[in-house]
């Protein structure tokens, strides 16, 4: 860990800069923008999973109290409108590209899910809007569903250009190499698990209010967004045919994301098409049951694993055939998801030295499905270390030993995997010893004992993880079918007096970036860290950005960020060589000092700056006046976070409740800028990892509606439903990006779900059950309990 | 319409709404105090708590017109000047927060939390906040948040 020269710099968990607004209040969110003028939309959705639409009456509506307008697809055809786009397409397997269909912002002619959007109500207020929305009658021609996604593609076909409902076949290693494996193995360890489906639920609900200039022809869009400029890029250049430098995107305070707010949906697109049309501002809010419906969802695999061993229990191959369901149209990161961002994961921190995978990604009747937090990676990390534990308990050995002898050792880094990546560095066995520790892994049968003893049984579980980060590598994702390119951009602009305004190109809604950009800013420079201000999220004011998923922020907008910094000190070695007549190269640059080697000669940082607005005594033949420097970063590799997480459950057999008495982990996130914000996202991913594997569960019936579509009936981790949790790290600083730092953000959800389901399975092993569904509700546990007690006793 | 005067963050406060207004709206819309949030449609999630009379309420479940004469009091209203209330205050010092959403419902109830009960176990804690879901913080640091707010308010 590096010291940080200054009491708030790299290293110091200094509290939030950006608390003070959220908790008096303060804080800026989409909704609580109003514009003089707004007119407010609601979107009649589909009440049915797949039916043509055979009319759309409207003029009753048309005519109610303050009503101003009401768009169809019929109307957005008519202007030419596009969809949102897929951002990350792969080649199939036969090497035919991915069917993509066209996704209308307002239905045309065909719904295709529970919640589409169909016709867009506009009036004064969003009462009105509502009411005149009960006068629109649709006539709708129902169609079969295709909810089943084992047997998607025997559905009905959904769209005219993805026969089969197959919209890519995917694969990924060397299929004969891991039959060949599979064939001589000592021991095959087989498994089929489901991923289940998701709702991110961020607790914002989306938003979106559009405005149109018509005196220079441009607009402003806020909305709730992950990625600013690419809501720009996609609403610009391929929606509404808007330039780019006439469209301003603002994503003001977001509250929360995990994915879900990465997308263009189309009702921003509405908004921003409308507030021309209607020449006033267009404001929508999702209520949540919108969220439930038409948010992108999460998830949603069906994995099935053969894992080859040989007589010494080593991993020697490893195939994963996976049916990974899409939803009803291609969201933007809906493809790269069950395929880039979770094929080249299935090696997970294990030496395997064949892999191969197949990854079918299929339509379906249901809402889009996409990233939600961890991304591909979870769907991953489960399969294996779900297939690690009955691995373990196939051939009688400790799960944490059998991973253990499994691990890629420290000294074969970098290690090249099967699967694509390339991990720069890692070391697994101190983070799963320090976890043991932590959660007192030799003290556990006693603790097993004692519960049995109360009626209860208790379990552990494991999960051992990798994850790949800091997402991307432009020519490696371009490579792999990215429609972008993954750098992030850092303007730092030094004032006259010294003080520093940070642009970034990433998005914080909830990670802290106020703050920890800030460490590191002060750090680098030697300035108090309330000299530094961080800006993110308008399009008008960063120079373009990527936006912030995939733990990217920190090991690449921060990378950029102390490029851009590091130029800012060149340039000032350069004044100030100049303004204490030494040569540049002994100039030395210290605690916010410029001093000249073997002199007592300094200048501060704030002089310097001042020097460079009131250029009187200057090098005017070498520099430009001013201090402001831009930097672009774009990463040579992921980076690879890594770690142990160990669940402890007690069961009640009378209720089949499981309790989760006690959470132990240890993460290698590289070097740490701020823990307190790391452990803050460390417990978030858990909770939400626990979420999904005990209490959340997107289901749709037979017929396709979405029977969990409140927190009346979708189980949200609550209080009440989680311990404390005990963190810990261990580092291996990232090798390719100066801060040494691999991004945090998504471990815990990706760790979590496979200890705690390892740890439900070992507390129930004594009764003979080996398998248990996320998520392991009381009713799924309380009948597993029963059923082996009756299957004993007969 | 329905003429709604109550005491909002001490003031004095009269609006002519529609009879259906719920609290929150009146907060939000008439009045533009945008820190009480909404965050779902089923009196579920929180967001909206705030104070009626000293009591903490979800501010989607009451009419405006059911607060006639009632003392409102909001996130915006319990720091003092520009001391934060002990219990903003915690939550700033132990990470109490991270997108800022749910905070404004989540403090109003732990406030009151600690008014019904200065000196509440973890366990109380986590069975009084059962009504805020949080989708950050995994309630670790709420948690802690509410522990230290409680010394603070002198429990």
């Amino acid at each position: 860990m590096p010291e940080g020269s200054i009491k708030d710099g790299i290293g110091a968990s200094v509290r939030r800069k950006e608390d003070k607004r959220f908790l008096t209040g303060s804080g800026r969110y989409t909704a609580d923008i109003t514009r003089p003028g707004q007119l407010h939309v609601h979107f009649i959705r589909s009440v049915h999973a797949h039916a043509n639409i055979k009319a759309i009456r409207k003029d009753a509506a048309a005519a109610a109290e303050g009503v101003v307008a009401i768009f169809t697809g019929e109307d957005v055809a008519a202007d030419g409108i596009g969809g949102p786009i897929c951002g990350w397409v792969v080649t199939n397997r036969d090497g035919s590209p991915t069917n993509e269909p066209p996704h209308p912002i307002l239905a045309n002619g065909a719904v295709r899910y529970v919640g589409d959007h169909v016709v867009a109500v506009i009036a004064e207020t969003l009462e009105q809007a509502m009411n005149a929305a009960e006068l629109v009658e649709i006539d709708y021609e129902v169609l079969a569903p295709v909810v089943d996604l084992a047997h998607a593609g025997s559905g009905p076909q959904i769209h005219e250009n993805v026969p089969g409902n197959m919209y890519f076949d995917f694969e990924l290693g060397d299929e004969a190499a891991a039959a060949a494996a599979l064939d001589s193995a000592a021991t095959v360890v087989e498994l089929e698990v489901r991923n289940n489906r998701l709702i991110p639920n961020a607790m914002e609900p989306r938003a979106a209010l559009a405005e149109y200039d018509p005196i220079d022809d441009s607009y402003t869009l806020f909305t709730t967004s992950q990625n600013p400029h690419l809501t720009r890029l996609v609403i610009g250049a391929f929606m509404l045919s808007i330039p780019e430098s006439k469209l301003r995107v603002v994503a003001p305070d977001v509250g929360g994301g995990f994915g879900s707010k990465i997308y263009v949906y189309p009702e921003e697109a509405v908004c921003t098409w409308a507030s021309k049309k209607l020449q006033r501002p267009v404001k929508w809010t999702a209520d949540r049951s919108e969220s439930f419906l038409a948010d992108a969802h999460g998830r949603d695999h069906i994995n099935k694993v053969r894992m080859a061993l040989d007589k010494d229990n080593r991993i020697t191959g490893l195939r994963v055939d996976t049916v990974a369901n899409i939803g009803s149209y291609l969201s933007a990161f809906s493809v790269v998801t069950p395929t880039i961002l979770h094929a080249p994961l299935l090696s997970g921190c294990y030496r395997i030295p064949a892999i191969y995978t197949n990854v079918k990604g299929m339509a379906t009747t249901t809402a889009p499905v996409d990233a939600y937090r961890g991304a591909g990676r979870p769907e991953a990390t489960y399969l294996l270390e779900r297939v690690m534990d009955t691995a373990a308990r196939q051939v009688g050995m400790d799960p944490a030993e059998f991973r253990r002898m499994n691990f890629i050792p420290k000294d074969a880094f970098p290690y090249q995997t099967p699967v694509a990546l390339q991990y720069d560095i890692g070391d697994y066995e101190p983070p799963l010893d320090k976890a043991l520790e932590m959660i007192d892994y030799k003290g556990f049968e006693a603790r097993r004992a004692e519960a049995a003893s109360r009626g209860k049984y208790r379990g552990i579980g494991l999960s051992s993880y990798i994850e790949a980060c800091g997402i991307a590598p432009s020519a490696v994702a371009g490579a792999l079918g990215a429609r972008v390119g993954l750098y992030e951009s850092a303007t730092v602009r030094v004032d006259p007096t010294g003080t520093v305004n940070v642009f970034t190109g990433t998005h914080s809604h909830g990670q802290g970036h106020d703050t920890t950009f800030a460490q590191i800013v002060a750090d680098k420079l030697g300035v108090d860290i309330g000299s530094v201000e961080i800006i993110h999220g308008d399009s008008d004011r960063i120079p373009f950005g990527m936006g912030s998923y995939g733990s990217r922020s920190l090991a690449v907008g921060g990378a950029a960020i102390a490029k851009a910094v590091d130029k800012v000190i060149e340039k000032s070695k350069i004044i100030a060589a100049h303004l204490m007549e030494a040569a540049d190269a002994d100039v030395v640059f210290a605690d916010g000092k410029f001093t000249v080697a073997g002199t007592d000669n300094e200048k501060g940082f704030g002089e310097i700056a001042l020097a460079a607005y009131v250029p009187h005594n200057y090098p005017h033949d070498r520099l430009e006046p001013g201090l402001e420097e831009t930097a672009f970063y774009d990463p040579l590799n992921f980076t690879y976070p890594s770690g142990t997480h160990i669940a402890e459950v007690e069961i009640d057999p009378s209720t089949g409740v499981v309790e989760l008495v006690d959470w132990a982990c240890c993460d290698d996130f590289g070097n740490l800028i701020n823990p307190m914000i790391v452990e803050g996202q460390v417990h978030g991913g858990i909770a939400q990892g626990v979420g999904q594997a005990l209490l959340e569960n997107a289901h749709y019936d037979e017929t396709g509606q979405l029977i969990t579509a409140s927190y009346m009936d979708y189980c949200m981790p609550r209080a009440d439903d989680l311990p404390n949790f005990k963190v810990d790290y261990t580092v291996t600083a990232c090798t390719h990006n100066d801060l040494g730092v691999k991004g945090c953000g998504e471990a815990g959800a990706i760790a979590s779900p496979p200890a705690l389901i390892n740890a439900v399975i070992d507390a129930l092993a004594p009764l003979g059950v080996t398998d248990m569904s996320m998520p392991a509700t009381p009713e799924k546990v309380w009948r597993a309990i029963n059923d082996a007690q009756t299957e004993a006793a007969e | 319409m329905t003429m709604v005067n109550l005491t909002l963050n001490g003031k004095q406060v009269s609006a002519d709404v529609p009879d259906n207004t719920l609290l929150v709206t009146f907060i939000r819309e008439t009045m533009g105090l945008t820190g009480t949030h909404v965050g779902c449609d089923t009196s579920q999630c929180g967001a909206c708590v705030v104070h009626v009379d000293g009591e903490s309420l979800k501010s989607c479940t009451m009419l405006a017109a059911g607060a006639e004469g009632a003392s409102v009091t909001t996130i915006e209203g319990i720091a003092d000047g520009d001391s934060l209330h002990p219990m903003q205050q915690a939550f700033h010092e132990n990470h109490g927060l991270q997108c800022g959403f749910c905070t404004p419902g989540m403090v109003m109830s732990a406030i009151e939390l600690v008014q019904d009960n200065p000196n509440p176990s973890e366990t109380e804690i986590r069975e009084g906040l059962e009504g805020n879901i949080c989708r950050c913080t995994g309630y670790h640091n709420i948690v802690k948040s509410v522990q230290a707010g409680a010394k603070m308010m002198g429990g």
